[in-house]
């Protein structure tokens, strides 16, 4: 058992935690405000290696491993939660399918250019009447010679309005269901794709989602990830990577909203003294810090079962249930701690609460993870 | 980073389990309900080398590491707090003789408590009116001659009576508060040392409790344990390995519940179809193994960081505060589970309902907990 950060891990997370001090921090209550998308940090991000973390340099990534996506990821989203997202789907949902799922000719055109940042990724799955249960979805794709027809609309699609490729599940045999299901990737210059305006929503603002539409888009057939039929494994097994970006991210936003509790408590007095002396607030800190610890452990226990290439789908599902609540929760003490001050926008601690909510419902709610679970648990 | 207990670690895992589901879970109910200390149980734990995991092997130890004693302590409190209580106070006592005791003192109780020979250790620090506040404890010891008179009364004391040797706090000098509290080692049978009234306890109650009374005990200078002074600085560090082993009894009860429960809703029909796959027992399965799994991580981490030689007070209250409440939470779901099954003696679970909730209150209450944890935030 060896249970702390390796040097390079370390240095990383101190790379990450120095760059969202300076560059991220500062800025994320006006992109919240103002719902702008962080092109310049994107930017930056890229140059850092970091929307290809875990992906072997020969394929334009930075050859790290997902403990350290996790760690950065942390420290990302304790800058701004909503530039956490746009490089957590980048790595998670799209680059990290391309790698596992791609061919040579695939990777090279989908996956080294998103991996060094210069482009960026979007992962399709839902529909406006199918999220998790993916069996449902209404998106086709018909086999036409040498290209697939889709036909259908995904919404919800984080990096929707900026992404350069999108990996999309559609049904290729509806009669299969989820063994029906297949994934392509497919490039936002192709004919009959078109996006909708960005979503506006209650938190992650600096992120953009928005639905997208395919109306008899052509694609060459050779975008297709996998074999047909193989898009719903594809899904799961990229989702359980993703959980523990999400997990990292929910991790990162309490930990913000935490230690701006903290310094609140030791700065403001009441009764004569400083709040940080009362028990009330000494125990509700105690516990987000003990919430933030396990929450932690379950997500990097995750990243090293992956790193292991182990299968680690219900260990994903518990970082990213524990990790996303435990960020509901935090967050909401932490603004019960600001007291009035918390509920208006000259403190951070708002965004941070309601930056938080997303992360119990994306990427699987947190009754889907609990499904993921018990499944695993009386399976055993 | 990583999880995985190396080869020693998972020696220790193993024969602990094997002793937990072969010798100590058949006569857990038995003993629980005659109130009944299990001696032969603890003489099969020394012959396993289960009673000294973290003692020097000079000694008569394992020499295993607390990671080891950790995961050893989970799986007998799965069969029964009451044996791993027994268990974890006699390794802690040994421990503590390990690192403070002289030479002398080293040789003369380590190989006893490894062995068995003397059926456990004691730890005798709480009184009637000071716990956690060592500082009020009211029992004094005396110069006389070149020796020491203990005069007090203590109380909660686990194994008191059956233990050969028991670290004894006293003030020294009164007026210097916690720096005036020494620790003696006074064995079993010294005149002026006898056993009181032995608790009747709601739940562990395998495990023996009973109150001291200490009149005109006479013990030599080589009964010393520490410099004169040193003895709230011993019980500190005592207590930071305890709250690990607390800790690690309650993820094995949390491992237990589950287990039972799991079992329960495998076998249990209603309208139709197993419990288990009704998501409102589904989820509750799914709650305590994410429970389960962040209690044994934060377990792991407090035992890693002592093996290390690192700082890990913080961490052994942060992992002993979580794992005590959450296994609160299971123990009650686990009941739930069980329905009116559970309420009553035909399955493990209502012992553990009972067994658990001292988790929370021994050792340091959970606020007491908290309070360590707030410290050490406010601090930095």
């Amino acid at each position: 058992m060896q249970i702390q950060l390796t040097e390079e891990q370390r240095q990383v997370r101190d790379l990450c935690k120095e760059f969202a001090a300076k560059e991220l921090t500062p800025n994320a209550r006006r992109w919240d405000a103002e719902h702008h998308f962080p092109r310049e940090a994107v930017k930056q991000l890229a140059e850092m290696g970091l929307l290809g973390v875990a992906v072997p340099t020969e394929w334009g990534g930075a050859g790290m491993d997902n403990v350290s996506y996790a760690v950065a990821m942390e420290e990302i989203s304790r800058g701004c939660a909503g530039t956490g997202v746009i490089m957590s789907v980048n790595n998670s949902l799209y680059c990290d399918p391309v790698m596992k799922y791609g061919t040579e000719a695939q990777k090279k055109e989908f996956l080294v250019p998103f991996a060094r940042g210069e482009k960026l990724g979007a992962f399709a799955l839902t529909e406006p009447m199918s999220g998790s249960d993916a069996a449902e979805m209404r998106t086709v794709a018909v086999r036409k010679g040498d290209q697939y027809l889709l036909d259908g609309t995904k919404n919800f699609i984080t990096n929707g309005p900026q992404a350069d490729a999108i990996l999309v599940f559609a049904m290729t045999d509806k009669a299969r269901r989820h063994k029906g299901i297949s994934a392509f990737l497919v490039p936002a210059d192709a004919k009959g794709f078109s996006r909708g305006k960005p979503d506006d929503k209650v938190g992650i603002r600096a992120s953009g989602s928005c639905s997208i539409f395919f109306e008899g888009c052509a694609i060459p057939a050779r975008n297709r990830i996998g074999e047909e039929g193989d898009g719903f494994k594809v899904a799961m097994s990229t989702l359980d990577g993703g959980r523990i970006g999400i997990a990292s991210q929910a991790l990162g936003i309490a930990r913000a909203a935490f230690e701006e509790a903290v310094a609140y408590a030791k700065d403001r007095k009441a009764f004569g003294q400083p709040i940080s002396q009362f028990q009330a607030i000494q125990f509700m800190l105690a516990d987000m810090a003990t919430e933030l610890d396990a929450a932690r452990l379950l997500t990097l226990r995750a990243a090293t079962l992956k790193d292991k290439g182990t299968r680690h789908s219900a260990e994903s599902a518990m970082a990213k249930l524990y990790a996303s609540e435990m960020a509901e929760r935090v967050t909401s003490k932490a603004l019960q701690i600001h007291g009035g001050y918390g509920y208006v926008k000259e403190f951070d601690v708002e965004r941070h609460w309601r930056d938080s909510r997303i992360t119990e419902i994306y990427e699987g709610t947190s009754e889907i993870q609990r499904i993921v679970i018990s499944a695993s648990v009386l399976k055993d | 980073m990583d999880f995985e207990p190396n080869d020693v670690e998972r020696a220790v895992l193993e024969t602990a389990r094997r002793f937990a589901r072969e010798a100590v879970a058949p006569a857990a109910a038995a003993n629980d309900r005659q109130g009944r200390f299990p001696a032969e149980l603890v003489r099969g734990l020394a012959e396993l080398g289960l009673l000294a995991v973290n003692v020097p092997a000079a000694h008569g130890g394992s020499e295993a590491g607390p990671v080891a004693y950790a995961l050893a302590l989970a799986e007998i409190a799965a069969a029964d707090c009451a044996t791993a209580v027994t268990m974890a106070v006699t390794n802690m006592v040994g421990e503590t003789i390990a690192r403070f005791g002289t030479e002398a003192q080293r040789a003369r109780c380590l190989p006893r408590l490894a062995s068995a020979e003397w059926l456990a250790g004691a730890f005798a620090l709480s009184e009637a009116q000071a716990g956690s506040d060592a500082a009020s404890m009211t029992t004094r010891a005396v110069r006389k001659g070149g020796g020491w008179v203990i005069d007090g009364a203590k109380q909660w004391i686990t194994s008191g009576d059956v233990a050969g040797v028991l670290v004894v706090w006293a003030k020294t000098d009164p007026a210097a508060g916690t720096s005036g509290v020494t620790a003696f080692l006074v064995e079993q049978g010294t005149r002026g040392l006898s056993v009181g009234r032995h608790e009747e306890k709601m739940g562990i109650r395998a495990s023996s409790t009973v109150a001291l009374s200490f009149d005109g005990c006479e013990v030599p200078d080589s009964a010393r344990l520490g410099a004169v002074g040193e003895g709230f600085r011993i019980a500190l560090a005592a207590l930071d390995g305890g709250r690990i082993g607390i800790a690690a009894q309650a993820t094995g009860t949390i491992r237990a519940a589950l287990d039972a429960s799991t079992r329960y809703a495998r076998d249990r029909t209603t309208f139709g179809v197993q419990i288990g796959q009704h998501q409102a027992i589904g989820f509750m399965l799914a709650d305590m193994a994410t429970d389960e799994a962040a209690a044994r991580l934060l377990t792991l981490r407090a035992a890693f960081l002592k093996g290390a030689g690192q700082p890990h007070g913080r961490e052994a209250s942060t992992a002993k505060l979580f794992a005590s409440e959450a296994a609160q939470r299971a123990v009650s779901r686990a009941v739930q589970i069980h329905g009116g099954y559970g309420y009553t003696d035909e399955f493990p679970v209502a012992k553990l309902f009972r067994d658990a909730r001292v988790q929370t209150i021994y050792e340091g209450t959970s606020e007491i907990q908290r309070i360590v944890i707030a410290r050490e935030l406010l601090r930095g």
